[in-house]
């Protein structure tokens, strides 16, 4: 049925980009981790073939640009000749690397292959907090060779932090240590509670001062390095009145497959219940982008209920993150409890008060037996 | 950093920014880490002169003579273009 889509008026327009999480395989365990709790084990991975076709889709369907993400991309044998793959289709390549199995010969290999860009994930400043959080002894150091060989190839780099009560108090010198690495840009990225960082809220929240206190030091470091850093700040939902506009709206910019080749909204969309999210191996991208119902579902304003139905900033944030909803009230079509216009809202300050104790030991990410599948 | 006001600089695209034309858009796009320019017709002829070798006075020559515009005129739209993403990372000057 993969005939051609013409674009009706009132047509979504087609993604900017596609997000491969090509395995949830990773030697870290962040207690924070973006990967939904039930991870998917190699055996159900996509073939190297499904995602050279993934690629092939998505460059027909308008994606200008391709992120290799996990779990750890770099867990595949077959990272470099996928990154080549998009290359040959003219996609905009970022590789998503906790770098920690990143040398000087795959370096090559992927800048051989055209790799533009390489973000690596720093879990703190300093080794024993970072090793701490990732769940690995001597994980930062291997980060900090690697984002120096980045550095060295002539590739693009980017650091990305994510910010909870236990680094908050670096926020300054995150900055400092990607100016140092002559990084570009940095993701100054706040915890988002979903799925593992959710298990993990209590410990990882951090307090209103700390959170102003890091907000303070952004927008120091984004006057001090114009031109030069970019730094990305991302802050969490629970100290806000209005909620994120998140993905930038439900299938509207963004499409992500994950490993075994469910194509998905958001990567924490396989959390919300009755949804049937197409596989890759079934349906082309562009069937699923403009005719499959779970891209559909949440897709521009008319799904909405009150308040947002009738708010002004309905086009602007969507509603909110469908996630989150769902996470914290049990239904996906409510309002964003971030929003302070939601009857709902009150739920973040009650979690708020809940994280205000010392913090809990954290739920280290690890594959359990349930999630074998 | 020189300003863009200084006809000498030789603006070039930033490490890792692509600019190219997309088939299924029928549109210039301005490519960057995991952010994306979409260029209006006046940024996109500029930037077809950013190639890393053409200094903001021969960029400015060369298309007050294609469109047949003032050169003081031209030369305040693309200092303002190249400040811009400049002050956006896509751009060097
Ligand atoms: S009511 Fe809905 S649309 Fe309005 S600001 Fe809140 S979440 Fe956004």
């Amino acid at each position: 049925m993969s005939t051609a889509h013409p674009r009706a008026a009132g047509a979504p327009e087609p993604p900017l980009a596609v997000l491969l999480e090509v395995t949830h395989r990773c030697p870290l365990q962040c207690p924070y981790c973006s990967n939904p709790l039930a991870l998917e084990r190699a055996s159900a991975e996509l073939e190297t073939a499904d995602w050279q076709r993934v690629i092939d889709q998505a460059a027909a369907l308008g994606a200008l640009q391709v992120h290799f993400s996990g779990g750890e991309p770099m867990s595949r044998k077959d990272l470099v000749p996928l990154v080549r793959h998009a290359t040959q289709r003219q996609l905009y390549t970022n590789l998503i690397t906790s770098a920690v199995l990143l040398d000087e010969v795959r370096l090559g290999e992927l800048k051989d292959a055209g790799l533009e860009h390489v973000q690596i994930s720093f879990q703190d400043t300093q080794a024993q907090g970072a090793d701490h959080i990732a769940g690995l002894a001597g994980a930062h150091q291997r980060k900090l060779e690697a984002a120096r060989l980045v550095k060295a190839a002539g590739l693009a780099l980017t650091l990305n932090f994510v910010i909870h009560r236990h680094n908050a108090e670096r926020a300054a010198a995150m900055v400092a240590l990607g100016a140092a690495l002559g990084a570009g840009r940095i993701e100054m990225a706040h915890t988002q509670y979903y799925g593992w960082g959710l298990r993990n809220r209590d410990a990882l929240l951090p307090s209103r001062a700390q959170l102003d206190a890091v907000t303070a030091v952004v927008e120091a470091a984004r006057t001090e390095h114009q031109g030069r850093l970019v730094i990305d700040y991302v802050v969490p939902d629970y100290y806000a009145h209005r909620p994120k506009a998140c993905m930038s709206g439900w299938g509207r910019r963004f499409m992500n497959i994950s490993p075994s080749g469910r194509a998905l909204p958001c990567h924490a969309a396989e959390t919300l219940p009755g949804m049937d999210f197409p596989s890759v191996r079934e349906h082309s991208l562009q069937d699923i982008w403009y005719e499959s119902p779970a891209f559909q579902r949440f897709r521009g304003t008319q799904w909405m209920p009150d308040p947002c139905r009738s708010c002004e900033r309905r086009e602007l944030d969507w509603g909110g993150c469908r996630c989150q909803a769902f996470a914290l009230t049990g239904d996906a079509a409510r309002t964003d409890p971030a929003c302070a216009l939601s009857a709902d809202h009150p739920l973040m300050a009650a979690a708020v008060r809940a994280a205000a104790g010392p913090p809990p030991p954290f739920a280290y990410r690890r594959y359990s037996e349930a999630s074998a599948r | 950093m020189s300003a863009a006001g200084q006809d000498t600089a030789v603006p070039r695209l930033a490490p890792g920014v692509k600019f190219r034309f997309d088939e299924v858009r029928q549109a210039w796009v301005l490519l960057a880490p995991e952010r994306l320019f979409l260029p209006d017709e006046q940024a996109v002829e500029i930037l077809k002169l950013v190639d890393g070798a053409r200094s903001v006075a021969a960029i400015v020559a060369d298309l007050a003579e294609r469109f047949e515009a003032p050169p003081e005129l031209i030369a305040g739209d693309v200092g303002a273009m190249l400040q811009d993403l400049a002050g956006k990372g896509a751009i060097r000057l």
